[in-house]
């Protein structure tokens, strides 16, 4: 079977899918610009974030997203992607906050383990002190269910204490599309607009709309060693080990995040088109292919969404 | 070469909200108690089409063996109890349709979160254990509390497509045949007493994979499709288009730099509850009576056309009325035009009944607490915030066999009919006629949980 002969087979089921969750995705963003005071967007310069921000503009016209794009920097983001967010906010017109994990181990509200530790999952303590400072009361999200299972059983509109906890076991339940948005204070909402689309569905939402995303995505060649399994890229903050290969390698990135732990995967796909073909043909999850630090623990994100993860 | 690799154009297609629309998404749930199998059936289905990727099944697999179970019971608490809490949401396609799963708890304690996955679902697949039915002497059956209480609680919320599965019928041996055959009665005789239209009734093995991916034919003397196929064919739940025209603003959008104001300077955001709305039909808007003509029309991407019921639009209006978030545009059939209906073919729909601030409802209750008379709630309608007294509890309703009890409170997890005044009046429409218009939620004014879920009567 040829497989680069396929996407013409799916474009009539996949489109009518796509409006679906187009609509499904702008109702909730007029929602939230409607039922809360001061919402934000959580805005990586991702590709998640980047199909949000293509709802944004049909939903409230080109220039005139009612609420800021936040961004919460480890310090370790791929400089292509955070130069594409700068690019977009400022395309946008869109009001862009940053708030760097960094500034909170100035603070002395987060400390490391150790200098090499993730930065990853103490965003979760930035990002309650950017809610804080803002007072913001719901943070749209990209995150999507089918990354992985405590997700699969979030609700979109979902209720945050007051110390940025979710309560799984005591969720609001979510009937019909009547959403309640009612909020104690110092309490916030997380809102997930594109909870129910998949990674193929987002590849085939950029082919479609003509998405540009950060090189990053597509293929490159780049430094790499061997690690469990996992191609890990060679960079200052993650250089090889004693007795690993420097391999230069075509690949490209599923997903994007902090580099300490985000791994490229081997393709030459270089378009959007492409990826929907190698996405359909993926024998292994998004995270299952690129993230170290998920695979410690079965429960590892249940207990960081616990404690204020998104 | 994985299931999804060869998607192909739908036979037909006839447009999203048409009753015979199959290329939508079919969101699906499934229900049945504890250890009936329903996580298993889940597993089943991703693992046979191919919506399983390798790191996830080795995460489940022990000894090679996957635990099928396992790939739905995502949280901790739920690994440590061995049970599913919350509702958990699946996707996987086949070469003709996309699914969303939503995996509703079987534990009665957790009945809130299975009506918060049948809200919006638009088929249910109830899990009947084979093994766990007890025969009586005159060779029938009786069903288990779960089945009739899932099932009535489906039906309640107008899930079109319901699917009796009979599972575990590999375990009864020679004796499947004639269990399934008994078994399918006792479900024809229970939905007939209970008024649920039954799509299908499959003999099942979701261990073995018998009728859940693939068919297998003259299993248990059943020749029909496999439950996948089956699915495949079910339509998405019709768009109420036969009843007027009635919209809930959800945001208004303001032109600030529009100097022309003869036809309003805002566009009034939302999703079309029931009805039609085109350019040129007269509107009035609830609650301040004033009326006024549709100016423009566009769909949620800002694209001008007509927009039916179940999907977003932006409505203009000829005139500067008062319309805020929470208001209705409700059909308005002028006079002219009602007299004009009496030579017409298909007679413009009528205008909604009167508002009321009396309203009868069946209630599922969700709150720990239970619902007592004399309580003010906050209630929802549409994007409409109103409160709401508990003026009366009617009756508890027992739904495992729909007798009704006199009651002074509704217990958690219960349901039951309540009467309630409100301090502004709604557009009340049956839940039978308008899912949307016949909805509201309770939600606790001191906790703001979302307490009950109110469907008018």
């Amino acid at each position: 079977m040829n497989a680069m002969t396929e996407p013409t087979h799916f474009d009539r089921l996949s489109n009518q899918h796509l409006d679906a969750l187009e609509e499904e995705t702008i109702f909730i963003l007029r929602e939230v610009a409607a039922a809360f005071e001061r919402p934000a967007l959580l805005f990586s310069g991702g590709k998640d974030s980047l199909v949000m921000l293509k709802c944004a503009e049909k939903a409230f016209g080109v220039g005139r997203i009612p609420y800021p794009l936040l961004m919460i920097d480890t310090g370790h983001n791929f400089h292509e992607v955070t130069d594409f967010r700068d690019f977009r906010a400022k395309e946008l017109g869109a009001e862009l906050i940053v708030r760097s994990v960094e500034d909170s181990m100035a603070r002395g509200t987060v400390r490391l383990a150790h200098p090499g530790e993730s930065r990853n999952v103490h965003q979760s303590v930035t990002l309650l002190e950017a809610i804080d400072e803002f007072r913001f009361d719901a943070l749209i999200g990209g995150a999507r269910r089918d990354e992985e299972k405590a997700r699969a059983k979030e609700r979109i509109f979902s209720h945050r204490d007051s110390f940025g906890q979710w309560q799984p076991k005591a969720q609001r339940p979510e009937l019909w599309t009547l959403f309640n948005t009612r909020l104690q204070p110092g309490e916030h909402f997380r809102v997930f607009p594109i909870s129910n689309w998949t990674e193929l569905d987002v590849w085939q939402y950029i082919e479609r709309e003509k998405i540009a995303l950060p090189s990053l995505y597509y293929t490159h060649k780049r430094d790499v060693v061997e690690r469990k399994g996992l191609l890990v890229p060679v960079t200052d903050l993650t250089p090889a080990k004693e007795g690993e290969t420097i391999e230069s390698r075509d690949v490209r990135f599923r997903t994007v995040g902090d580099i300490t732990c985000t791994c490229p995967v081997e393709s030459l796909a270089a378009t959007a088109a492409d990826i929907v073909i190698e996405t359909l043909q993926a024998d292994v999850s998004e995270r299952g292919a690129t993230r170290m630090d998920d695979k410690t623990s079965e429960a590892s994100m249940e207990k960081r969404k616990k404690d204020g993860y998104f | 070469m994985t299931a999804t690799n060869t998607i192909a154009a739908p036979a037909h297609s006839t447009g999203a909200g048409s009753t015979n629309d199959t290329s939508s998404a079919l969101r699906f749930i499934t229900c049945g108690s504890v250890d009936d199998g329903k996580s298993t059936l889940i597993g089943r289905l991703l693992v046979d089409s191919k919506a399983v990727l390798q790191d996830q099944l080795a995460n489940v697999s022990k000894s090679g063996e996957a635990d099928l179970a396992l790939f739905t019971d995502g949280l901790s608490a739920e690994r440590e109890q061995g049970i599913t809490i919350d509702v958990a949401y699946r996707y996987f396609a086949t070469p003709t349709r996309k699914f969303i799963i939503g995996d509703a708890p079987g534990h009665e304690q957790y009945t809130r979160n299975m009506v918060t996955a049948a809200s919006s679902a638009h088929a249910a697949v109830v899990l009947v254990d084979a093994t766990k039915l007890k025969w009586n002497v005159d060779g029938l059956v009786d069903l288990l509390p779960q089945t009739r209480r899932h099932s009535l609680l489906v039906n309640l919320l107008r899930v079109p497509g319901i699917i009796f599965a009979v599972n575990k019928l590999d375990a009864l041996g020679d004796d499947a045949t004639a269990a399934f055959a008994k078994i399918s009665e006792a479900l024809q005789a229970f939905a007939k007493q209970a008024g649920i239209a039954v799509t299908a009734t499959i003999p099942m093995s979701a261990l073995k994979g018998h009728n859940v991916v693939e068919a297998t034919p003259g299993w248990c003397g059943y020749q029909g499709p496999s439950l996948l196929a089956l699915l495949e064919t079910l339509p998405v739940t019709a768009a109420e288009t036969d009843v007027p025209f009635a919209f809930p603003v959800q945001w208004v959008e303001k032109f600030h730099n529009s100097a022309d104001t003869s036809q309003g300077r805002r566009v009034f955001w939302g999703r079309v509850a029931t009805g039609t709305v085109q350019v040129g039909d007269t509107v009035s808007i609830h609650p301040s009576g004033q009326t006024a003509v549709v100016a423009q029309v566009v769909n949620h991407a800002r694209v001008p056309g007509s927009v039916t019921a179940g999907h977003g639009a932006g409505i203009t209006l000829d005139r500067e009325v008062d319309v805020s978030r929470g208001d209705w545009l409700l059909a308005q059939v002028t006079p002219a035009a009602d007299s004009d209906d009496e030579f017409a073919d298909t007679p413009k729909p009528r205008a909604f009944a009167e508002a009321t601030r009396e309203i009868k409802a069946t209630v599922a209750w969700m709150d720990d607490e239970p619902l007592v008379a004399g309580r003010v709630y906050l209630a929802l309608h549409g994007h409409r915030w109103i409160k709401a007294k508990v003026k009366r509890i009617v009756h508890s309703l027992d739904i495992n066999t729909l007798q009704e009890h006199d009651a002074t409170e509704i217990a958690p997890n219960a349901i039951g009919h309540i009467e309630l005044a409100l301090q502004e009046a709604i557009t009340a429409v049956p839940y039978a006629q308008s899912r949307v218009l016949g909805s509201l939620i309770l939600v606790d004014t001191a906790s703001h949980k979302t307490s009950g879920a109110l469907l008018l009567s």
